[in-house]
């Protein structure tokens, strides 16, 4: 009685809240919100179909390393009821693929999507996670063993769909991680016991340490970070192989891809304002993030696309984009190849706020300081020099942000570089580097420095 | 009519001036104001600014204390509790008797607090630094807090017109001083007056010595007046006797109420020979009670400022690693000086305690959050530094342009740069690389001077982690590696102040 009362007033509230939130955001109701995309009559949800199982995936499949909270801060709750709003609708609106790890959300992201999808039929979906055994301390084999089991008990399932390696950085530690702990010969029998039905990886690493992995083993899927950045600039932005070469690998082993970072934690949403000027130019009506979108989705062996949707307007706008998807043209290609490279004409820092580094155990907001610095320089508020025209501007907009976004006693000066985030990080960002590029920035801006 | 509306305007434009020295936490107007506290009686007599000094003392010869009525911040202070509470009691005061005797000896305490330098009779009596206090303690906080408030908002519209400033209480005693002061003022000034500075201050007492005998007074015309003593009961200063006509300009502040209120025209503040005698002395009556009010204020002040208490390093969860949350990070805490760390352009302990009035300007304009009053009483409230909270970053000079008195000397950036306050000293037993095991030197990667070099901990073996050493000849004592050590609650390296300040 008592648990009910509580659950209904906390629904009574939230609801009441959220109505209160959208009205003022937008001044109008989420029904009607959710009215108007509908009424721009949405075709089917495009689709494909894995080359062994036969399985009809979403090509936009739901990322859950990004889920909403409650409140805002580092270590805030996950919002369960807005969790259920969005995963309602995107199953309503025909996304069937779930992506979760154990390691996600403070660990929080299975639970909180099995609370969600329990309520739907179970071959109406298909749920991915991982054995994301990173740390030596769960690398042993009763480690990986129960943290493969939790995950049953976390999602509410009795086997999963697509089970992954998560995050193979290197050959070593592939070997240490499955190989010498007998792992993955205990996830090929579960397999065989039906508890699994796709075995695969995940993958942030070097050239030779996917040859290494696709050559020597066989898998059902491999999830790629793959994006118009990444596809040939990959090198170059983040040290880690190039997302066309591990396609066009996976595409020779007939092994289909699914796609993570398709949008690099939003560097591909929001961009500096004369690159987004040029793709409106090109649609006026669609958002910056359905280039990115459309890009992955002219290529024919991926599976699926995965998107961490935190909003409901993301979602909506991402479902829209997919419904169907419009494969990019030759001159979209080309547009898209030139606004890569304009990107990186921009010092933006490389980071995916995929938060795999924190907790810093010296207290520094680590994704909260780039993410700052890039969007400072994506809304035009970054002085290349102190002679640049808006300079004045630019310095206290900057300076102001980073108060705002981050306390000072865990802003970039008090990065000791201790490295313990350096092996972490899968973009191979070097953190105390970096750190210090920010912090000498930040100074010569305190000190009015001329540079 | 005119000569109160007068003095109002400017009694309001000079406060609100000299209170925003102390709220503006921007240093805007500093660079535009900040003479304001320099014509400050006291702190001019400290800096020995003569000039200012003989103008004010001219000024009070032709005029009367006119000073105490719209240059003293406490003062309109007290006139504004006054105006609030105007319609309480439409006659609140009658003429007293002068308090003479309290008044020379407070005088005479002052005095040889100034002559023989005891920097705490001299920061509890001087009115300028009492209004200091409680500017910074109990105004700027409010300030601030509104400010957040409109932060809040721009943030909100993503406007950069308000930033967030942090609000702390940088030290109880100071605090406490500021709301006895304020308390206290205000249910006597409430009931008697300027009370205050008619049997405390030594500004006013000092400055009554010639206000006696000025030019420009207010005389009561005995032709016209009718005996209604409306000017007795609405004289702050309790100073105009109605039944004999006399008034003590010893004691008047020249505040024009009188003139105003008048109903008759019968009171005019006319030219008169100075030295012709207005108001007889009145023998002085003794208070004994107000005489311990400093001891008991000093003793209350640093009962309260002995509490801080250590807190133990929380462990971190052995738990396989999870993605995401922040670690928790404990407050730092002063660590224990051997000697204080006083700002450049002090020259040095000596001299700060000598010239400084504890105004707290200086504080209030510290950005960077390392000023604050000190809870000694050999120093009591006079500015020290500390760096839990930020350091003395290169680019600001701002207390030593604000400060009034001299203590701090005017210096430039660059000359700072090379004033050395204080050295490092490291704490082996807190740093994090003998006990975390890790790479650290973050001390060493920010100082300014190049004066913290990493050795290895064993020369023989190669790669050993690195500890840092200190050359104490190029160490500023900027306190840059103090603030950004992550050694948690006290820092692992501090900085030690200097009897003398040096250029290196």
């Amino acid at each position: 009685m008592e648990k009910i009362n509580r659950r209904s007033f906390i629904k009574n509230v939230t609801a009441g809240a959220a109505a209160v939130t959208a009205v003022a955001a937008v001044g109008c109701k989420p029904g009607e919100q959710k009215s108007a995309s509908e009424e721009k009559q949405l075709g089917e949800m495009s689709h494909r179909v894995h080359n062994t199982s036969g399985d009809v995936v979403s090509l936009l499949g739901y990322g859950g390393m990004r889920w909403p909270t409650v409140g805002s801060g580092r270590n805030a709750p996950l919002d369960q009821e807005e969790i259920n709003r969005l995963i309602d609708y995107a199953y309503n609106h025909g996304v069937n693929y779930y992506d979760t790890s154990p390691r996600y959300c403070q660990g929080h992201s299975e639970e909180a999507m099995g609370i969600a999808l329990s309520k739907y039929p179970r071959n109406t979906y298909f749920i991915a996670t991982k054995l994301s055994n990173m740390s030596p301390g769960d690398m042993s084999f009763e480690a990986s063993k129960r943290m493969y089991e939790n995950s049953f008990k976390f999602l509410q399932v009795d086997y999963i769909d697509y089970y992954l390696l998560h995050n193979i950085q290197g050959i070593a530690q592939f070997q240490q991680r499955f190989i010498d702990n007998g792992m993955l010969d205990y996830l090929k029998k579960e397999k065989e016991a039906g508890r699994i039905r796709h075995l695969g990886f995940s993958f942030h690493g070097n050239k030779e340490c996917f040859d290494y992995l696709i050559d020597n083993y066989t898998w059902d899927f491999v999830q790629i970070q793959m994006n118009y950045m990444d596809y040939r600039n990959g090198q170059r932005a983040s040290g880690n192989v190039d997302g066309e070469y591990v396609y066009n690998r996976l595409a020779e082993k007939n092994t289909q891809a699914i796609i993570m970072e398709p949008l690099l934690g939003g560097r591909l949403s929001s961009m500096v304002p004369p690159l987004t000027e040029r793709l409106k130019a090109q649609r006026p009506d669609r958002s910056v993030a359905s280039w990115a979108f459309r890009f992955l989705g002219s290529f024919p062996n991926i599976l699926t696309i995965l998107s961490g949707m935190t909003y409901m307007e993301h979602l909506v706008e991402n479902v829209e984009t997919f419904s169907p998807i419009e494969p990019c043209s030759e001159d979209d290609f080309a547009l898209l190849e030139d606004i890569a490279k304009a990107i990186l004409d921009y010092p933006m820092i490389n980071c995916n706020y995929c938060n795999y580094c924190m907790p810093c155990p010296y207290g520094l907001d680590i994704p909260g300081i780039f993410q700052n610095y890039n969007k400072c320089i994506n809304e035009g508020q970054f002085a290349f020099s102190s002679h640049d025209e808006n300079y004045k501007k630019a310095r206290r907009a900057f300076l102001v942000n980073y108060d705002r976004a981050v306390p000072t006693e865990r802003q970039a000066k008090h990065c000791i570089g201790c490295r313990q985030c350096v092996p972490e990080c899968p973009q191979r960002i070097n953190i105390p580097a970096t750190m210090q590029m920010v912090d000498d920035y930040v100074e010569k801006l305190k000190q009015n420095l001329e540079f | 009519m005119k000569l109160r509306k007068l003095r109002v305007a400017l009694a309001i434009v000079f406060s609100l001036l000299i209170t925003l020295l102390f709220l503006d936490f921007t240093g805007t107007l500093h660079a535009w104001f900040s003479w304001l506290a320099s014509i400050q009686l006291v702190p001019a007599i400290l800096a020995s600014n003569f000039i200012i000094v003989i103008a004010l003392l001219v000024i009070t010869f032709l005029f009367g204390r006119t000073y105490c009525s719209v240059l003293c911040p406490l003062g309109v202070f007290q006139d504004s509790v006054c105006w609030i509470n105007r319609k309480a009691k439409k006659y609140p005061y009658h003429y007293r008797k002068p308090l003479t005797w309290l008044r020379i000896v407070f005088l005479v305490i002052m005095a040889a607090g100034l002559i023989l330098a005891i920097p705490a009779v001299y920061t509890i009596l001087d009115p300028y630094s009492t209004f200091g206090q409680m500017a910074s303690n109990l105004f700027a906080p409010v300030y601030k807090w509104i400010n957040n408030l409109f932060a809040g908002i721009a943030e909100h519209y993503n406007s950069y017109a308000f930033y967030h400033v942090d609000v702390w209480v940088k030290v109880g005693a100071s605090f406490v001083v500021a709301v006895i002061f304020f308390v206290g003022l205000y249910f006597a000034n409430r009931k008697w007056g300027r009370i205050y500075c008619n049997a405390v201050c030594p500004v006013g007492t000092f400055l009554g010595f010639i206000s006696r005998f000025s030019i420009y007074k207010p005389v009561i015309d005995t032709d016209k007046c009718v005996n209604c003593t409306v000017c007795e009961k609405k004289c702050k200063a309790s100073c105009i006797n109605s039944k004999e006509h006399k008034i003590d300009y010893s004691r008047c502040v020249v505040c024009m109420d009188c003139l105003d209120n008048c109903t008759h025209d019968a009171i005019h503040y006319v030219a008169t020979n100075p030295f012709k005698k207005n108001t007889a002395a009145v023998p002085a009556e003794s208070d004994s009670a107000q005489k311990s009010r400093r001891t008991f204020l000093t003793v209350l002040g640093l009962s309260i400022a002995g509490a801080a208490k250590a807190q133990t390093q929380n462990a971190t969860e052995g738990l396989s690693k999870i993605d995401g949350g922040i670690a928790t990070l404990l407050p730092k805490q002063a660590p224990a000086r051997g000697n204080r760390i006083v700002p450049p352009g002090a020259q040095s302990l000596k001299h700060l305690s000598a010239k400084c009035t504890a105004c707290g300007l200086c504080i209030s304009s510290c950005k960077n959050h390392v000023l604050r009053p000190s809870s000694d009483l050999s120093h009591f409230m006079q500015p020290e530094m500390s760096f839990e909270k930020g350091y003395c970053r290169p680019e600001c000079h701002e207390c030593s342009v604000v400060c009034p008195s001299d203590a701090i000397k005017p210096i430039t950036v660059e000359e700072k740069s090379s004033i050395q306050i204080g050295h490092a000293v490291w704490n082996q037993a807190l740093c994090v690389v003998l006990n975390d095991s890790v790479e650290c030197g973050n001390c060493a990667t920010h100082c300014p001077n190049g004066a913290i070099v990493m050795v290895p901990t064993d020369p023989s073996v190669r790669n050993s982690l690195k500890i840092p050493t200190i050359d104490e000849a190029r160490c500023i004592g900027c306190g840059t590696c103090e603030y950004v050590c992550p050694a948690r609650p006290i820092s692992a390296i501090h900085v030690e102040g200097h009897d003398v300040h040096k250029f290196i």
